[in-house]
């Protein structure tokens, strides 16, 4: 046990870039996400067609097509079709365009589930679709779906671990290294399992203070208050509008 | 001001004009149209057949070379601006504050400056009752106050004709007084053609220059709150308002 | 290699078929199939247990089960290939996703025993059902009718994180399409077959999933 802290401790600054890594693929594949998401989730959700086909079918295809299979087309294939990308930017997309994928169908759901009314209010008060949208439509949207966007964000966190097959020194890669100083129970589970769960649980307590803070603007609900649980606030295990992730 | 309707499915056939300034109700079980022709105006819905014209202006559709042709979106959205709605369920929006929801639109539709729009909203508060609002949110207000702020924001886009929803169905009793207070007075104070569906008969007999009753998709009988309220001549009339009123006839007030 | 001529070789593409559909038939789908079982009864132990069970023990289990469903497959893969150094990388495969997915299944489960109206539990009591008669006569039989469409998803999600196995050395399609393609200094083709079929396999399979998924929901 006291070997295995030592070797730790000597292995922590690798840890710690590896860390880094990972980090820096979570927040920057989800914000790629996001902005897919709310793309694609608005054309998929549109009346026009023109707008609408494409949309479910680029969903469809990035939801359909597995990320590994994405990681490697970007990462083996593009490199013969001429277009090389650094290994984190490689990861980036991956991990964005897929998760954004699922992410959309999170963005056209909630829309969809804004109550009729505010639609026809903003009908009789000639609203633009872009303006009504953009003020009424959409910020209350947010507040529906950020707890599915909170468990896509999770899942894309879990997801970053593959990223050693791509030679990408993350996390994970550096656990790999640490089973040499220590054993496997230590490195992978006490060490690695332990560390992705204390990111997972700051990503979640993260996304509910967010979720507490939409709703509250408006109107429904206490101004921010700390909630501390390990299930994001999932309160839709049952449907899985988003073809369960 | 006229409204002309011509058409079918929900409505059967229906045809009636409204002049300006006019103040119309319209009674009638419920599915018996009412709110349908309301939904109509406000392009909430679409007519199958038939048009509607607001001042001779076609509003969703037009009869160009003998054909039914819907306008565009650009056009529609021209005549609309100059007809407002109230909701029953006041559809107030959760994000904003009152004074933005009432700002809202005459600055970005209107193209109003946010000043003057403000005054103007702070000028409808007034009106209403509700001064000391202004910043509040619509999830800290009752009902009957969400439903003051959801008049001032039809008012504020200066409506040449604003359509009412029973828009006091969604109230507790004792606060259906007010609201109906409020729209009495734009009634009183304005010449804004104003149409109603309520089931408040005092209010109708009070407010109304003329009341139709509707019943399954057509207008039973059209005539001036006096007479449909003490002699209807119709039998679905006298019918639905011995339901509602009970036997005895409603005086003047 | 780069930029290889033509863009697409048909040759290739028909040579890589058949060692990318034996990693599809033989791996991809046992691992599947059989872990997307083993995933739906331990599930709902998981559910019972923290339901039924008393505390200390339902909150422990709660929170392992958490931690589970909270934490990378990759490293619960490589964690349980390393230490039980007595079983195959397949058996890993399977028992890790296995218990992984049953804990998202656990949570599915939850919802649907939840979703079961008050009503019903009262007519066992009225009616002095054991325990026993009321959750396997009437509480289950009602929960699993919104678990199925649920259960069908997260198998088709198991089904497209089946290549993470490739860092346990599995040999299931999307390795066997890696291979193939550093065998032949071609990757185009592989990789592109390796994610039609996942295309096909997934698309159709959702759609009916969504199908079963409204189906149901009119029974309610």
């Amino acid at each position: 046990m006291l070997d295995n802290l030592q070797a730790t401790a000597e292995a922590w600054p690798f840890l710690v870039q590896g860390l880094w890594v990972t980090i820096q693929l979570t927040v920057l594949g989800s914000a790629l996400s996001l902005v897919l998401a709310v793309v694609l989730g608005l054309m998929a959700g549109a009346s026009n067609k023109a707008l609408a086909i494409p949309g479910r079918i680029i969903i469809e295809f990035f939801r359909g097509t597995s990320l590994v299979v994405q990681l490697f087309f970007i990462f083996f294939v593009l490199p013969q079709l001429g277009v090389e990308l650094p290994g984190m930017v490689v990861g980036v997309l991956a991990l964005g365009l897929n998760y954004g994928a699922y992410s959309a169908e999170v963005v056209r759901g909630s829309i969809a589930s804004v109550p009729r009314g505010q639609w026809e209010a903003t009908t009789a008060l000639s609203m633009s679709p872009v303006h009504r949208m953009r003020r009424v439509i959409f910020p209350q949207a947010w507040a529906l779906m950020i707890p599915s966007l909170a468990s896509l964000m999770v899942h894309l966190l879990k997801g970053t671990a593959i990223v050693s097959v791509i030679l990408l020194r993350d996390f994970t890669f550096y656990l790999d290294q640490l089973t040499r100083q220590t054993d496997t129970f230590w490195a992978y589970a006490a060490v690695g399992l332990v560390g992705y769960f204390l990111l997972a649980l700051i990503l979640t307590l993260f996304m509910n203070a967010l979720e507490a803070r939409a709703k509250h603007r408006l109107g429904r609900g206490p101004s921010l208050r700390e909630v501390l649980s390990p299930t994001p606030t999932n309160k839709n295990s049952l449907s899985t509008a988003g073809g369960g992730v | 001001m006229e409204k002309r309707f011509g058409d079918n499915v929900v409505l059967k056939d229906l045809n009636f004009h409204v002049n300006k300034g006019e103040r119309v109700t319209l009674i009638g079980p419920s599915g018996s149209g009412k709110t349908t022709i309301l939904r109509l105006v406000m392009t909430l819905e679409e007519a199958t057949d038939g048009m509607i014209l607001i001042d001779g202006d076609p509003l969703t559709h037009r009869i160009t070379g003998g054909k039914r042709v819907r306008l565009s979106n650009k056009e529609i959205k021209k005549t609309r601006t100059r007809i407002g709605m109230v909701f029953q369920q006041f559809n107030l929006f959760p994000n904003m504050t009152v004074l933005e929801n009432i700002t809202e639109s005459p600055i970005h539709v209107l193209g109003q400056s946010k000043a003057e729009a403000r005054a103007k909203a702070k000028d409808l508060l007034h009106k209403v009752g509700l001064d000391d609002k202004a910043d509040a949110h619509p999830s800290s207000l009752s009902g009957g106050q969400q439903q003051r702020v959801a008049i001032a924001r039809a008012l504020a886009m200066d409506p040449e004709i604003l359509l009412l929803d029973e828009v006091t169905s969604a109230l507790d009793p004792e606060i259906v007084d007010e609201v109906l207070g409020i729209l009495r007075n734009i009634a009183d104070t304005t010449d804004i053609t104003m149409l109603i569906v309520t089931h408040e008969m005092q209010f109708a007999r009070d407010v109304s220059d003329r009341v139709l009753m509707f019943d399954g998709g057509a207008i039973v009988e059209d005539a001036d709150p006096h007479t449909m309220f003490t002699a209807p001549t119709h039998d679905r009339t006298k019918k639905f308002l011995r339901a509602v009123l009970g036997e005895g006839q409603i005086g003047t007030r | 290699m780069q930029n290889q001529n033509p863009a697409w070789d048909w040759d290739i593409a028909f040579r890589a078929l058949p060692e990318i559909l034996e990693g599809f038939l033989t791996v991809t789908l046992l691992v599947t199939v059989v872990s997307t079982l083993i995933a739906a009864a331990l599930g709902l132990v998981w559910a019972m247990i923290i339901r039924l069970a008393p505390q200390p023990i339902s909150g422990i289990v709660k929170w392992v089960v958490s931690f589970i469903r909270m934490t990378p497959i990759v490293v619960q893969l490589l964690f349980a290939y390393y230490t039980f150094l007595m079983f195959d990388s397949i058996t890993i495969g399977i028992v890790v996703f296995g218990i992984h997915y049953s804990t998202y299944m656990s949570e599915v489960y939850r919802a649907g025993i939840d979703a079961v109206p008050p009503g019903q539990w009262e007519a066992t009591t009225a009616l002095s059902m054991s325990t026993r008669r009321t959750w396997t006569a009437v509480v289950i039989p009602q929960a699993l009718r919104a678990t199925v469409p649920a259960l069908g998803n997260y198998a088709i999600s198991m089904f497209k994180d089946t290549p993470f196995l490739l860092v346990i050395g599995v040999v299931e399609m999307v390795n066997a399409a890696q291979i193939f393609g550093g065998n032949n200094f071609r990757y185009v083709e592989a990789i592109t077959l390796a994610g039609i079929i996942f295309l096909l396999a997934s698309y159709p399979t959702s759609v009916l999933v969504r199908r079963l998924e409204k189906r149901l929901a009119y029974a309610y």
